[in-house]
C-alpha cells in the first residue's frame, strides 16, 4: 500500500512494521539465556557494617512498606491480582494499594500473565523506565517458565529472559494467598538489602 | 432465531448465473471455485431476496491436501444465513480473491488468515502480518508447522 511520508518523525506503516520486526528479532536473539536472579548477596551477612545498619533498616523499612505496582497484566493471572487488590484479601495492608499507570512512579512489577515476543520489547521498556531500586515478581506458571504455552511459536519461556526476576510464585494461577506470600518474601528480601555496601 | 438456509436451495438460485463455478452444495454449505468467490458473494449481497448484508466471519481450515476458506453470511433483514466454502490446493503461493471491497469486516480477518495460514488474498489493500511481527518465518497455524 502506498503511504506518503507525513513528517520527519511520523513513519508510514510498512516502515513501522519493519522496525518493529527488527526490534523483536534482535530481542529474541539476545534473550536465549535466562538473566540470573539478583539474589547472590542474600547469604553474605558477614560483610555488613554495624554503624550503617540502622540507616539501612530505616531505608529498607520505607521501601518494603510501600512498593507501588506498575501495570503489567497481559493475561488471566491479572484476575487473581485484582482479587488480591480487593477488600477480601486487601493487599493495601502492605502499603501497595496504589497501581501506578506510569512506570516512573512504580517500584514493583508484578508480571501476571503469558508474555509473547511481540509484547516483550514493551515490557522491557516499561521495566527500563522504572526508577531504581526496582523489583520484579513473576506471578504464575507462564511468568515463571512459559507454563503450558512454553512450546508455542512466540511465547517467551519465562520473564527472566527479558528482565531480572526477584521472586517466583508458581501456580496456574496462584491464589491471592500465594501472591501475598510472594509479596512477603519480597519484603524480607528488601529488608536484607545493604544500601551502603 | 436466524434460519440457516439450505445450501442446495441457494445453489439452485445461483445455478442460472454461475453454472460451472459451483462444485458441490448440500444442506449445510455451498462449495464454489475460488476464482468465482468474489462474484458469488457479490451476487449474494446485492440480490434483494437473499440480501446478505452482514459477514459473520472469514476463516480457514487446513486439511493437509488443501486449505478451505469458509465464509458465513447473514441477512439482518430476512434473518437467514448461509455458509460458503472454497478450496485452494497445495502448500505454496496460495491465493484467494479478497472480499474487502464488499465487506470491510473482512479486512482484519483476511490479514489474520494470511498471518497464521499463509493464504494471500488478492486485492486486499494491506496484506501484511497482523499478530506476528514482520520477519517471522512460517505460518504457525498450519498443521505441518512444527
Amino acid at each position: 500500500m502506498e503511504v506518503e511520508r507525513y513528517g520527519e518523525h511520523i513513519y508510514p506503516e510498512d516502515e513501522i512494521n519493519r522496525y518493529e520486526g527488527q526490534a523483536i528479532e534482535e530481542l529474541k536473539a539476545n534473550s536465549q539465556i535466562a538473566i540470573p536472579d539478583p539474589d547472590e548477596w542474600l547469604d553474605d551477612d558477614l560483610k555488613q557494617n554495624i554503624l550503617l545498619t540502622t540507616v539501612d533498616w530505616v531505608l529498607n523499612f520505607a521501601r518494603r512498606s510501600s512498593p507501588w505496582v506498575s501495570l503489567c497484566f497481559p493475561a488471566c493471572c491479572a484476575f487473581e491480582f485484582i482479587s488480591a487488590m480487593g477488600p477480601r484479601f486487601d493487599i493495601s495492608r502492605f502499603g501497595m494499594e496504589i497501581l501506578r499507570a506510569s512506570p516512573r512512579q512504580a517500584d514493583l512489577m508484578i508480571t501476571a500473565g503469558t508474555l509473547t515476543y511481540k509484547h516483550a520489547p514493551n515490557i522491557r521498556r516499561i521495566y527500563n523506565q522504572m526508577p531504581e531500586p526496582k523489583w520484579v515478581i513473576a506471578m504464575g506458571a507462564c511468568a515463571v517458565s512459559g507454563g503450558i504455552f512454553r512450546s508455542g511459536y512466540n511465547v517467551v519461556p519465562g520473564y527472566n529472559r527479558i528482565i531480572p526476576v526477584d521472586v517466583y510464585i508458581p501456580g496456574c494461577p496462584p491464589r491471592p494467598e500465594g501472591l501475598i506470600q510472594g509479596i512477603q518474601m519480597l519484603q524480607e528480601k528488601i529488608a536484607k538489602t545493604k544500601n551502603f555496601a | 432465531m436466524t434460519v440457516a438456509l439450505s445450501g442446495k436451495e441457494v445453489a439452485a438460485r445461483l445455478e442460472q448465473q454461475f453454472t460451472s463455478d459451483i462444485i458441490e452444495s448440500n444442506d449445510r454449505f455451498i462449495l464454489v471455485k475460488k476464482e468465482a468467490i468474489h462474484d458469488i458473494i457479490s451476487y449474494l449481497k446485492t440480490d434483494p431476496e437473499l440480501d446478505f448484508n452482514f459477514l459473520n466471519y472469514v476463516t480457514a481450515v487446513d486439511y493437509l491436501d488443501y486449505f478451505e476458506v469458509v465464509y458465513q453470511l447473514t441477512s439482518l433483514k430476512h434473518n437467514h444465513d448461509i455458509v460458503i466454502k472454497t478450496r485452494c490446493y497445495g502448500r505454496e503461493n496460495l491465493s484467494v480473491p479478497s472480499i474487502v471491497d464488499l465487506y470491510s469486516t473482512a479486512n482484519v480477518q483476511e490479514r489474520e488468515i494470511y498471518d497464521l495460514m499463509g493464504i494471500r488474498f488478492e486485492g486486499h489493500p494491506n496484506m501484511t502480518r497482523i499478530f506476528l511481527w514482520e520477519g517471522f518465518e512460517g505460518y504457525p497455524q498450519r498443521k505441518d508447522y512444527l
